[in-house]
């Protein structure tokens, strides 16, 4: 153990030997360090453009210092207040639909006994996840048009009498969301449960069935605990990108019916940044939604923690 | 007597689970591919016989008109060789690159290992966001350009550090032995690494590659007044939106039989759609393995 940390002392003493023999690591760490820094960190200065009324004629360094004045302006206007509430709402709804789903989908796809059925089904669930949104939200929105098969098999069972228009009304837009999250990616987000449930002790299983608990049971006993640690891991990990899911089906699906409950944080940065070419109220949209998600990573990180669950770092 | 009565109990418990568990596959299978095969349906269904819906699995009239406009559609073959384009060069640069630095600081002896993962650690959670970047990108004069496809995303961290699992997963013995022969760590990464890590090679390139091949954003964002580096997913969206804003007036217009509706933007969308994810439908069940190791590899990462 002492030699142990020794050696590693040694190895992280820099000289001039180790820094020669090491050169071509060095010159490679180099190059994507000055690219790391212009395409990653450089974007952060931008940040200073929040904190003034930027002029893209002066430039970051002549345009006037606002303070905090963007920031007000954001957080007494209702748009953005109504915009917050979707990006979390949406996004919310979205993680938990979405990691049911695929839970449900693992754990039911464990208990297929033909490996040839498991391994088509599974091979079918991949593939809406290879297919871009623009794709996936067209196909929704063939599904879901006035003579699109939910209206059509809705109308065969008597429960409308006329076709729904689904876009035009602000209640079905969150579900319609979530629903395109969940045919999306539910195959896919079951990969790593299934693999987890995999690597449970198949011993558990055999002495459970000795003592004739049911399949429901052992799935309720065994496969759910045995996989906990691997889902207290994903959603940490997904809660810091719940305000970053939403853009692609929100931008495309939402329209002017329905505009209080599509649009989302990206959404609005987009308007006011891009279109309305208000950099710094842009800018100061985006900060926020940074620091709530990395606000979030850390809460959740800490929570794990004190409930002695599986973290993060 | 009781124990056979329990059993017998349990077998139908059994086989009341399979029962249900099977419809429910069924079920997921039927959603996950109709939409699918009605979109192929879609496609080859005459354009005005199609806005009266009705369309399940097969054409009813059946056209194949809608391919041959697609086709001939300019920004759509733009479109396709721009995607083309991008898709192998981003992906070709983007996993040597990636490997590159994952084989950098997978490297024990390396001096910085630490502190260059963390830089790129931190890019995971950290960014400037849309405004900032943009900026950037034009400032640096990418806007308006091929490049701004594939220069900017060409290291992402997450790649990199499944990369950076597998090969730490390597035996160090390769690496010190080699190195007795007088090999350089260039050597070693060509010769030696490289080899073995074609499976999460395979991996990135699949992940790269698909990330490509489906943006559009980019492509609306930077290059929109530049039709000639417009994608193929974006020509698509435009498609879509153009659906959309007639979806409400479509019915009305082949009531009227007007010659404009004769091939309606949803029979030609449906096609545009069949053509784009083609070649990644024919793709990726070959590819699985790959996918399923990168995910569990990335899953477990830290």
């Amino acid at each position: 153990m002492a030699q142990g940390a020794v050696k590693a002392k040694k190895d992280r003493k820099i000289t001039w030997k180790e820094i020669k023999r090491q050169k071509t690591l060095l010159i490679i760490s180099f190059f994507v360090t000055v690219y790391g820094i212009i395409f990653y960190y450089w974007p952060l200065t931008g940040w200073i453009m929040a904190f003034q009324n930027y002029k893209p004629a002066k430039g970051i360094l002549g345009s006037q210092f606002v303070g905090l004045d963007k920031f007000k302006f954001l957080f007494e206007d209702a748009t953005f207040l109504r915009v917050i509430r979707n990006t979390f709402c949406m996004g919310a709804l979205n993680l938990l639909t979405t990691t049911i789903m695929a839970i449900l989908f693992a754990v039911l796809l464990n208990e297929i006994r033909s490996t040839m059925a498991k391994k088509m089904v599974q091979t079918i669930s991949y593939l809406p996840h290879f297919l871009s949104w623009i794709i996936v939200t067209g196909i929704l929105h063939d599904a879901l048009s006035s003579t699109g098969i939910i209206n059509d098999l809705l109308l065969r069972a008597n429960i409308i009498d006329q076709a729904i228009n689904f876009f035009a009304y602000p209640k079905y837009f969150w579900p319609i969301v979530a629903f395109a999250n969940c045919w999306k990616e539910t195959g896919w987000n079951a990969i790593i449960y299934l693999s987890a449930i995999t690597a449970i002790d198949p011993s558990l299983y055999e002495a459970a069935s000795i003592d004739g608990a049911s399949r429901l049971q052992k799935i309720r006993y065994i496969t759910l605990p045995g996989i906990k640690p691997t889902i207290m891991i994903l959603l940490l990990m997904n809660i810091g990108n719940v305000l970053n899911a939403g853009f692609e089906v929100q931008y495309i699906l939402g329209n002017g019916l329905v505009k209080s409950v599509s649009d989302t944080i990206d959404i609005y940065v987009l308007k006011w940044g891009i279109s309305q070419n208000d950099f710094s109220l842009g800018t100061a949209a985006g900060i926020f939604k940074s620091v709530v998600s990395i606000a979030l990573i850390v809460i959740c990180n800490y929570l794990a923690k004190r409930a002695g669950e599986e973290r993060l770092f | 007597m009781q124990k056979t009565k329990k059993r017998i109990k349990s077998s139908m418990g059994s086989k009341i689970f399979t029962v249900f568990n099977s419809l429910f596959m069924i079920a997921f299978v039927v959603i996950t591919l109709y939409p699918v095969l009605n979109t192929v349906a879609m496609s080859f269904n005459d354009g005005i016989d199609a806005v009266r819906g009705g369309i399940y699995l097969w054409p009813r009239k059946f056209a194949i008109k809608n391919y041959q406009t697609v086709l001939a559609m300019e920004n759509l073959i733009t479109g396709a060789k721009i995607t083309v384009a991008r898709t192998v060069i981003g992906t070709v640069s983007s996993l040597v690159v990636n490997a590159l630095l994952a084989y950098v600081v997978s490297r024990k002896r390396f001096m910085f290992k630490s502190q260059l993962s963390l830089f790129w650690v931190i890019t995971m959670y950290v960014n400037g966001g849309l405004i900032p970047v943009f900026m950037l990108y034009k400032n640096l004069g990418l806007t308006g350009t091929f490049w701004v496809y594939v220069v900017p995303g060409m290291i992402s961290a997450w790649n990199m550090l499944v990369m950076r699992t597998y090969m730490l997963g390597l035996p160090d013995s390769l690496e010190e032995s080699a190195q007795l022969d007088g090999a350089g760590y260039m050597t070693i990464f060509i010769k030696i690494i490289s080899p073995l890590c074609k499976p999460v090679y395979a991996t990135v390139v699949l992940f790269v590659a698909v990330g490509q091949w489906n943006s559009w954003f980019d492509a609306m964002l930077y290059n929109r007044m530049k039709t000639e580096y417009t994608t193929l997913q974006y020509e698509l969206m435009k498609l879509l939106s153009s659906v959309m804003q007639q979806s409400g007036s479509a019915a009305s217009a082949s009531e009227r039989g007007s010659a404009a509706a004769a091939i309606t933007p949803l029979t030609i969308r449906a096609a545009a759609t069949v053509v784009t994810m083609l070649p990644i439908i024919c793709l990726y069940p070959f590819l699985q393995r790959y996918f399923v190791t990168g995910l569990t590899i990335g899953g477990v990462k830290e």
